[in-house]
């Protein structure tokens, strides 16, 4: 920058770079400066019309009263209402109809699952995954093994009133020792592959009849109607397959309560009801038995 | 900077000598470091003359094929317009093709083949789009033709142009103005037809049924038509348009250009008889009689040389091969040559041009693919989803169940009943929820369910394909690759 200022009348603010550029001082232009003291005036019709300045424990209100999340509760109303009337005639069908009416009417399903997809996520998913895909220790709902029935009937019911699971420890008498236990932990597997008439698991076979496992598993490791208790012949397992996992569940069962606590180790499965947590819910839960339907094993 | 500090600078950087160090650069301005500056006209606007030639000619003759753009929203193909880019239901229609999104790929390759045309247009012959093509130097030179009817020659307009503002002045500019205004509402309202029937579109202009959106389009196309072409004119070229900036830069010493001819033409003065007892001056051919620039319509002087205000539409051209037909001199004091060609050079084949090459390669594999898109086009096309939650899931029966969600889309004009099945691994079944009624244009979605044997899955994902078949037409079918995915074998 240079010191001197060959240039002192033409009104530069004395800022000179290589010799000869220099920084004028010119006014800005007439119609910047009008719409600079017009940006004035719209703060202060801003400053009075909107909630502006924060105060201690509030802030000032504005003239208008506007607020943003209450304008963004009056459009959300207008979605609402738009909503409420474009699918006035599915929502009707979807509360007059049962559930099993719903499925064979393919366009009312599509419209069941479609709307359903929300109310999944945000009651169901946390436990059963998005899409039914289970969860350690929750069941899948996109598989065909039911615990208490597939049929749309049963869904609807499971979903409306909760299921608490109930299976004892060490047997339905709990009189099974930790080497019974050993045994039939290896025939319930071998059931599983399809190989529980194998002689190597015959003890274990001696062992469930002991237990009277029987007595809700089914002779054959069967359950004769779904009413909780796990289908042993069958791939999937309702807790891991592991032997350790098939052990610790045989071993301190499920829901099991000394004195009004649960023992430790046992397994917890409980399905809350869900007539009271829905809104809306006596078209909501035959919505979601559509969904949980249509995941891919409904009966 | 004071001399000690050039003096280091010079000696630190002497191993990278360049021009600059024998320079003064104290007074950076370009002409001290030897870049000559030419000229833009900023005078007001260019009235160029009007001359006939050869190069007019060829103006007049692709200014003509632009009437194809007003007229092709009127042809007619099986009872609908031949060339109609319908929006709304998302298909193109361009005589007997129909284009759905999913062939949009195409546009891509026109677009490039277009792009890559320019590039070797231009390494050929210079800026030829600018010159004879180009949308805004054809409308421009119809105005100005309009204008010239109407206003009568340069001198005249000039002199309209400096007069004050009078009531004579408006209506002599006025009729001149109607004119412009009917071709920039013409030039709007075509380029909407190709988006919305014509003739419905001139029948609801009539009803005044038009929307918002055609009559705002319409109305603000036709007023920067007549902005640009009737206002701004060669401001356009020289100061907007990015066009003509990368088409400067993609010429080469090979490309032919009109260029004067230096050596013939100068020194340049007027031709006058000898006084008895003078000796006659030796002058170059150019009489200096400004013709060429006269007839410029982006005001260059050529005789400077190839600059970025030249448009090389060649009317300069013809307006100095007029001259020289009149002062019995051989034609060609300015036309079409390479800066290689003055130099003495040998004239370059195109094929051992490598950008020519490059271009044209590159053009020809964008019309290939435009080719081998329009003859493979398939009537019906299938994308198959997978499920992503959950991936898999584990049956009862120890299989493990996939789920797809396919979209078929029907690109013909009859309804189809298409069915869907699937082939992979031989234990594989599959349940379709649905057979789709698919109508045209649309999109219809079949849920699957597939299902195969733990024991058959060697890999995590197990290749499967999808088929889709028009039922009516069994000819009619589509193909997808997908993955069928496990759990990892144990």
């Amino acid at each position: 920058m240079a010191h001197h200022n060959p240039w002192p009348d033409e009104g530069n603010t004395g800022h000179i770079w290589d010799e000869d550029l220099r920084e004028l001082d010119n006014p800005p232009p007439l119609w910047w400066m009008l719409s600079f003291y017009a940006g004035f005036v719209m703060i202060i019709f801003y400053a009075l019309y909107y909630p502006t300045i924060p105060l201690e424990h509030s802030h000032t209100k504005g003239l208008a009263g506007w607020t943003q999340v209450g304008e963004y509760h009056e459009d959300y109303k207008v979605l609402k209402d738009w909503r409420k009337k474009k699918f006035a005639d599915q929502e009707e069908k979807l509360a007059a109809l049962s559930v099993d009416q719903i499925l064979k009417d393919k366009d009312l399903t599509t419209y069941a699952v479609k709307t359903s997809k929300m109310l999944f996520g945000d009651y169901c998913a946390a436990c059963h995954g998005a899409g039914g895909q289970g969860n350690p220790d929750f069941p899948v709902l996109a598989d065909d093994d039911w615990l208490w029935g597939g049929k749309p009937a049963q869904i609807q019911a499971t979903i409306t009133n909760g299921r608490i699971g109930n299976m004892p420890a060490r047997g339905m008498m709990g009189n099974l020792t930790d080497e019974d236990i050993n045994h039939v932990a290896d025939y319930v597997i071998a059931l599983s592959n399809g190989k529980g008439n194998d002689p190597s698991v015959a003890a274990g076979k001696a062992v469930y009849t002991k237990g009277m496992c029987f007595a809700c598993h089914g002779p054959a490791g069967k359950p004769l109607a779904p009413a909780g208790a796990a289908n042993l012949t069958d791939h999937i397992w309702r807790f891991a397959g592991d032997k350790d996992d098939v052990i610790r569940t045989i071993k301190y069962g499920v829901n099991v309560k000394k004195n009004g606590e649960l023992i430790a180790h046992t397994r917890n499965a409980v399905m809350p009801a869900f007539k009271e947590r829905l809104p809306n819910p006596e078209v909501n839960i035959k919505r979601l038995a559509v969904y949980v339907y249509s995941l891919g094993g409904g009966q | 900077m004071s001399d000690v500090q050039k003096e280091m600078k010079s000696n630190d950087s002497n191993h990278m000598a360049s021009l600059l160090d024998e320079m003064n650069t104290s007074n950076k301005n370009l002409q001290n470091i030897g870049v000559e500056l030419l000229t833009v006209h900023t005078e007001g606007t260019v009235h160029a003359k009007r001359i006939s030639g050869k190069f007019r000619n060829v103006k007049w003759i692709v200014m003509a094929l632009w009437s194809i753009f007003f007229l092709s929203p009127y042809l007619r193909w099986d009872g609908n317009q031949a060339i109609l880019f319908d929006l709304a239901d998302r298909q193109f229609h361009i005589f007997w093709v129909t284009i759905l999104p999913q062939d949009i790929w195409m546009l891509a390759m026109i677009l490039l083949f277009f792009a890559l045309l320019l590039a070797a247009t231009t390494a050929v012959a210079g800026r030829l789009w600018c010159g004879y093509a180009c949308f805004h130097t054809v409308w421009m030179d119809a105005f100005t033709w309009i204008e010239e009817k109407f206003e009568g020659q340069p001198n005249k307009r000039i002199a309209l142009d400096n007069e004050p503002v009078s009531f004579k002045k408006i209506r002599t500019k006025f009729p001149k103005w109607v004119a412009w205004a009917a071709i920039g509402f013409l030039t709007g309202f075509s380029f909407v037809a190709y988006f919305d029937p014509a003739f419905d579109l001139w029948y609801r202009l009539f009803k005044f049924e038009w929307t918002f959106t055609e009559t705002s389009i319409i109305l603000g196309l036709g007023a920067a038509t007549v902005f640009f072409a009737g206002f701004l004119r060669e401001q356009v070229c020289i100061g907007f348009c990015p066009y003509a900036r990368i088409q400067g830069a993609m010429i080469d010493t090979e490309t032919v250009v009109p260029t004067y001819d230096v050596d013939r033409g100068e020194p340049r003065g007027r031709m006058r008889r000898a006084k008895p007892g003078e000796e006659a001056p030796q002058l170059g051919d150019c009489i200096d009689c400004n013709l060429c620039v006269a007839v410029c319509p982006t005001g260059v002087d050529i005789r400077k040389g190839q600059q970025f205000g030249c448009i090389t539409c060649g009317l300069c051209i013809d307006a100095c091969d007029s001259v020289m037909e009149k002062i019995k001199k051989p034609i060609g004091l300015i036309r079409y040559a390479s800066l290689a060609e003055f130099a003495g050079k040998p004239f370059v084949p195109l094929f051992k041009r490598p950008r020519v090459l490059v271009y044209t390669g590159i053009m020809t594999f964008a019309a290939a693919m435009l080719v081998w898109g329009l003859l493979t086009m398939s009537p019906i096309d299938i994308k198959v989803l997978h499920e992503r939650a959950p991936l898999f899931v584990q049956m009862s029966d120890g299989t493990i169940q996939n789920k797809y969600y396919a979209k078929v889309v029907n690109k013909t004009d009859k309804p189809m009943n298409a069915k869907i099945t699937v082939t992979g691994p031989k234990s594989l079944m599959y349940i379709v929820d649905k057979e789709l009624h698919v109508i045209p244009g649309e999109v219809g979605t079949a849920e699957i369910l597939v299902r195969i044997p733990t024991q058959d899955l060697k890999e995590i994902n197990t290749p499967i394909e999808i088929h889709v078949q028009d039922m009516d037409k069994p000819a009619i079918k589509a193909d997808y690759d997908s993955m069928f995915i496990g759990p990892r074998p144990r």
